[in-house]
C-alpha cells in the first residue's frame, strides 16, 4: 500500500546544504558579538524624556564594536518584565541587562538576578543596598539636581514676576530634591523668589500636566520646569502660553524655539559604557554608581535664544565649582517651608551623602506641600 | 499680568470645563446615540485613541488639521461599524466585544503611532472670545475650539431629532423594544450597526481634539481613561445628549480644580481634588438613585438596564 519513497542525491544534497546554511547564521553572529546587552524600557523610547534619555545611551552603545543591544518598548511593571527579562538572556544571549524603570527592581528583578547569578543586572534607581540584594545587581542614578540649580539660576534672571513653577508627578525623594534645588538655584539670585509646585499624581497625565500649566500661567509664574515622565506637553504648553520653560530629562528644545531657556538632561552613556566595560573585561560588577555633572552623568541643554549673558556668566561659574566637585547645593542653615530647620547650621551635606536620597521636604520659598 | 488671588480659581475651573470638555462631550454624545439603539460600546476608549492618531498623522501628512478631523471620524467610523458587525452575529455579548474593542484601538493605535510621537503636527486654531476684557487670563481661558462650538451644536440637534423626526423615533425604537421595531417592518441590526458607527464617528472626533487640539500632541498616555469616563457619563446624564453636554462641563471643570486650587497655594489634600470628578459622580448617583424604579431615560433592550 505505501509507496516507498527513495531519496536521491538531489534530496540529500538540499538538506546537507540547509543545515549548513543554518547553521552557519548563529556562528557568525557569535564570532562577531562580544556582548549583548538588554534594554527595557518602561515606556516609548521617543517620547522626549526619561525612556528617550536611556534610549538615547542604549543607540549609541550599538555602535561600538563587538556590542548587540536588544531593546523592548512599553514593559509594564509586572511579570511581563520578567518574562522580557527571562527571553533577553536565554534567546538573545544577553549578559548585561538595563531595566531602566523603577518599579521593576522589587520583585522583579532581584527574581531573575537570582535565577541567573551570572548575568548583570544594572538598575536605573537608588535601590540597591549593601548586604541586603545580589551581588549581580546594582543601582545607578544621576545627581541631576545640580541641573536643575543651574535650571533654577537661569530662571531666576528672565522672571519677571519672580514667580516660578515646578510640576512634579509624585512626592518622592528625587522629585522634591529637584524643586528644591530648582528654587535654591532661584533664590542664589533673587532670594525673594518663589516656587509653585502642583503635583499632578502620576507619571503620565498629559492633560492634568497641560492644566498645571495654564493655572500657574493665569497666577503669574513666568518660568516652568517640571519632573514627569515626558516634558513634552508641559514645554509645549508653556510655550504657547508665552512663557519661559526649562527642559528635563532629554533636550526638548526643538519643542519651543521661543522659550526653552535650558534643561537638566541625564548622560546615561557614560553609565553604560563603564558597565560594558567592566563585563568585557571580567571585572567585578559595579554595584553603586552615581554621579553628577563632575562625572558626566548629567547635562545641561545648550542655551536658548532668550537666556541673557549676565544668566549664563553665573550659571557657567556654578557649574565650573560643580565639576570640580566642590559645590555643595544642601547646606545649612536650612530650613523648611513650614519653617521647621532641617539642615543645621554649619552642616554641609555632599551630594552623595545618602541622606539626600531621602529628602522628605520642601525648602523655604516653596509653595506647596508634600 | 494682574494678579488674580482667589479668582484665579473660578476662572481656572471655567477654563479647564472650555478646555478639556470637548472630548467627553463627543465620546458621550456618541456613546448616546450607540445606546439609544440599545447597544453599548465600551471600545469607545480605543477608538478615541485610534482617532486622536489617525488625525495627527493626516494633519502632519497633509499640514491640514481639518483632513485630521475628518481622517479621525474615519477611523472611528470604521472601528464603530467594526463593533456593529461584530454585535450583529447571535450570541455575541457587546459588552465582552466592546473592551475587546478597546484592548486592539489603543493598541493598534500605539503601534501605528510610533513615528508620529516626535514629529509636530499643525493644530486647530482657536476663537477667542475673551476679546472684551483686558486680562490675559481671561482671556486664555475663554479661547474655545471650533470642535467645542460644534459639539455643543450637535448635542442641542440631536436632543431635538430624538424626539421630533423619524430617525430619532426608530433609534429610541429599537432601543426600547426590539419586538415592536420588527413588528413595523424595521431591520434591527442595521439600526443598530448605523448607530454604533455613527458613535465610532463621534468618539474618533473626540480624540482627534486630544492630539490636535489640547493638549495637542500625539503620546501614547494621551487619554488617560477619559473615554472610558465618558461611558460613564452617559448613563449619569441620563442619555439626554443636551445633559451630556452639562455633564462634560462639569468633568472638564472638575478636573481642573486640582491644579486650580493648587496654584493658588491650596495644597492640602489635592489628591482629593484630584479625585473631585468621580467624587462628584459617586454623590449624584446616590442623590438620584432609587431601589423602586428602573434608572429614567434608559433604554429597554441596554444589557445593563435589562
Amino acid at each position: 500500500m505505501a509507496s516507498k519513497r527513495s531519496y536521491t542525491r538531489r534530496d540529500a544534497l538540499r538538506v546537507i546544504s540547509g543545515a549548513s546554511a543554518l547553521s552557519l547564521i548563529p556562528g557568525w553572529a557569535w564570532a562577531q558579538t562580544k556582548l549583548t546587552v538588554g534594554v527595557i524600557y518602561v515606556g516609548p523610547r521617543d517620547d522626549y524624556g526619561y525612556n528617550q534619555a536611556q534610549a538615547q545611551a542604549a543607540a549609541a552603545l550599538k555602535k561600538l564594536p563587538g556590542i548587540k543591544v536588544v531593546e523592548q518598548e512599553k514593559v509594564p511593571e509586572t511579570t511581563d518584565v520578567q518574562k522580557t527579562m527571562a527571553s533577553m538572556i536565554e534567546q538573545d544571549g544577553a549578559t548585561l541587562l538595563f531595566p531602566t524603570s523603577f518599579g521593576y527592581f522589587d520583585p522583579h528583578m532581584l527574581k531573575m538576578a537570582e535565577k541567573y547569578p551570572k548575568v548583570r543586572f544594572a538598575h536605573c534607581g537608588g535601590m540597591w543596598t549593601e548586604g541586603k540584594h545580589p551581588k549581580n545587581t546594582g543601582s545607578y542614578f544621576g545627581y541631576i539636581d545640580e541641573c536643575q540649580y543651574l535650571n533654577g539660576i537661569v530662571a531666576a534672571h528672565v522672571s519677571k514676576s519672580k514667580k516660578i513653577g515646578f510640576i512634579a508627578a509624585k512626592p518622592i525623594p528625587q522629585v522634591l530634591r529637584n524643586c528644591n534645588a530648582f528654587l535654591m538655584g532661584a533664590r542664589s539670585v533673587d532670594p525673594k523668589i518663589t516656587c509653585q509646585l502642583i503635583v499632578t499624581g502620576d507619571w503620565s497625565l498629559p492633560v492634568k500636566e497641560a492644566e498645571a500649566v495654564n493655572s500657574m500661567v493665569d497666577q503669574g509664574v513666568d518660568v516652568i520646569t517640571c519632573h514627569v515622565d515626558s516634558p513634552k506637553v508641559v514645554v509645549e504648553t508653556a510655550e504657547k502660553r508665552g512663557i519661559y520653560s526649562c527642559g528635563y530629562h532629554a533636550n526638548q528644545a526643538a519643542l519651543a524655539p521661543k522659550g526653552y531657556l535650558t534643561g537638566a538632561e541625564w548622560n546615561w552613556l557614560t553609565v553604560y559604557q563603564q558597565h560594558v566595560k567592566d563585563a568585557l573585561s571580567g571585572a567585578p560588577f559595579k554595584n553603586f554608581v552615581r554621579g553628577g555633572l563632575k562625572e558626566g552623568f548629567v547635562k545641561m541643554s545648550a542655551y536658548g535664544k532668550a537666556v541673557p549673558d549676565a544668566a549664563k556668566k553665573k550659571a557657567d561659574a556654578t557649574k565650573a565649582a560643580m565639576l570640580k566637585g566642590d559645590y555643595v547645593i544642601f547646606k545649612g542653615p536650612l530650613k523648611d517651608n513650614t519653617g521647621k530647620e532641617v539642615i543645621a547650621a554649619g552642616a554641609a551635606l555632599k551630594q552623595t551623602d545618602p541622606v539626600l536620597e531621602q529628602m522628605n521636604y520642601l525648602v523655604e520659598g516653596v509653595v506647596g506641600k508634600v | 499680568m494682574t494678579d488674580l488671588g482667589w479668582w484665579g480659581v473660578p476662572l481656572g475651573v471655567l477654563g479647564g470645563a472650555l478646555r478639556v470638555s470637548t472630548p467627553f462631550l463627543f465620546v458621550s454624545l456618541g456613546e448616546c446615540i450607540t445606546e439609544k439603539s440599545g447597544r453599548i460600546n465600551l471600545g469607545l476608549e480605543g477608538i478615541m485613541v485610534m482617532g486622536a492618531m489617525a488625525g495627527y498623522a493626516v494633519s502632519l501628512a497633509s499640514g491640514n488639521p481639518w483632513l485630521g478631523v475628518l481622517a479621525a471620524g474615519f477611523a472611528g467610523l470604521a472601528l464603530g461599524l467594526l463593533h456593529g458587525l461584530i454585535c450583529n452575529l447571535a450570541r455575541v455579548n457587546d459588552i465582552a466585544v466592546g473592551i475587546g474593542l478597546m484592548l486592539f484601538g489603543t493598541g493598534f493605535a500605539f503601534f501605528l503611532g510610533k513615528p508620529y510621537i516626535q514629529p509636530k503636527a499643525p493644530n486647530l486654531p482657536a476663537f477667542s472670545l475673551g476679546g472684551w476684557s483686558e486680562l490675559p487670563q481671561v482671556q486664555a481661558a475663554l479661547q474655545v475650539s471650533p470642535l467645542l462650538l460644534i459639539g455643543i451644536a450637535l448635542a442641542f440637534a440631536l436632543a431635538w431629532a430624538l424626539c421630533n423626526t423619524r430617525w430619532g423615533l426608530v433609534l429610541r425604537m429599537v432601543g426600547d423594544s426590539s419586538d415592536a421595531a420588527r413588528a413595523m417592518g424595521y431591520n434591527v441590526n442595521l439600526v443598530r450597526t448605523l448607530a454604533t458607527a455613527a458613535g465610532g464617528l463621534l468618539a474618533g472626533v473626540g480624540g482627534s481634539f486630544l492630539s490636535l487640539y489640547y493638549p495637542g500632541s500625539w503620546t501614547e498616555g494621551l487619554s488617560s481613561g477619559q473615554g472610558l469616563m465618558a461611558v460613564a457619563l452617559v448613563i449619569f446624564a441620563r442619555w439626554n445628549p443636551v445633559y451630556c453636554f452639562y455633564a462634560a462641563l462639569m468633568f472638564g471643570g472638575a478636573g481642573s480644580l486640582g491644579p486650580a486650587l493648587q496654584s493658588v497655594g491650596i495644597t492640602s489634600g489635592y489628591y482629593l481634588y484630584n479625585a473631585a470628578p468621580y467624587v462628584l459622580t459617586l454623590a449624584i448617583m446616590l442623590a438620584t438613585c432609587s431601589p423602586t424604579r428602573t434608572l429614567a431615560g434608559a433604554p429597554g433592550e441596554l444589557s445593563i438596564v435589562r
